[in-house]
């Protein structure tokens, strides 16, 4: 299964990356599957870590949760991932964002580099939780 | 008998369902029970030494059970619990 995403979200995915650093900047992915995985909108969250912790950790509250799983819900989607920056560094998953990681999730990550978002990946967690497999991206609106 | 609310992300492995219904004189025994009935969400919670994964916020009514007696917080009839992942990395 591939992830599609518009142009304009994926902007504003890193819109927010670059807003967010040299921070984490990190929100919630709503859409739905078919014979493909498609983000349909972002739901943006505040980064909840301690001020020395933002550059490099990111943390949703679980009243934030609670509320995008609303909205989906609301919108007749659903949560389907969670997108977040890796500022000054690749967009590969980490060690602990693997620890972290949900399983069914998709986890976008978008490298900031000197305050500018350079590139998307998209990775989901392996069933025994060992590792993380990217998944393609599908970008609408670009040919090929 | 307590219902639980289980978040997106965790329901392909309750076969779908977003409330589930567990047994259990308190948390502890509510989570255990939980897995037993679906027995693949248990690698997911639980890590190798069989505690709670990190991740796994538990709210009794509106109050998170860190705030209550933790995983000995009693539950009684018709408690409602819900499931509520810490959506973190780095």
């Amino acid at each position: 299964m591939s992830l599609v995403i518009s142009e304009e979200i994926l902007g504003q995915i890193y819109a927010h990356g670059e807003e967010a650093y040299p921070e984490e900047g990190a929100g919630f992915l709503l859409g739905y599957d078919d014979e493909q995985r498609h983000v349909a909108q972002i739901f943006v969250t505040e980064n909840a870590r301690e001020d020395e912790a933002r550059h490099n950790r990111y943390l949703v509250t679980p009243q934030e949760y609670l509320q995008a799983e609303i909205a989906a819900e609301l919108l007749g989607l659903s949560l389907i991932g969670v997108f977040h920056s890796h500022p000054d560094h690749p967009n590969r998953p980490s060690e602990f964002d693997r620890e972290w990681a949900q399983p069914f999730f998709s986890y976008i990550i978008t490298s900031v580099n000197a305050g500018k978002a350079v590139e998307s990946r998209s990775w989901r967690l392996a069933e025994n939780r060992s590792i993380f497999e990217e998944e393609q991206i599908e970008i609408e609106g670009i040919e090929g | 008998m307590t219902t639980l609310k289980i978040p997106t992300p965790l329901r392909y492995y309750t076969e779908g369902q977003a409330e589930v219904t567990v047994s259990g004189s308190d948390v502890a025994a509510a989570m255990r029970n939980l897995v037993e009935q679906y027995p693949t969400l248990e690698q997911h919670l639980y890590n190798g030494n069989g505690e709670l994964r990190a991740f796994v916020n538990l709210f009794l009514g509106e109050n998170n059970i860190k705030d209550l007696q933790g995983l000995e917080t009693p539950l009684s009839e018709g408690d409602s619990l819900r499931l509520i992942p810490s959506i973190a990395g780095g």
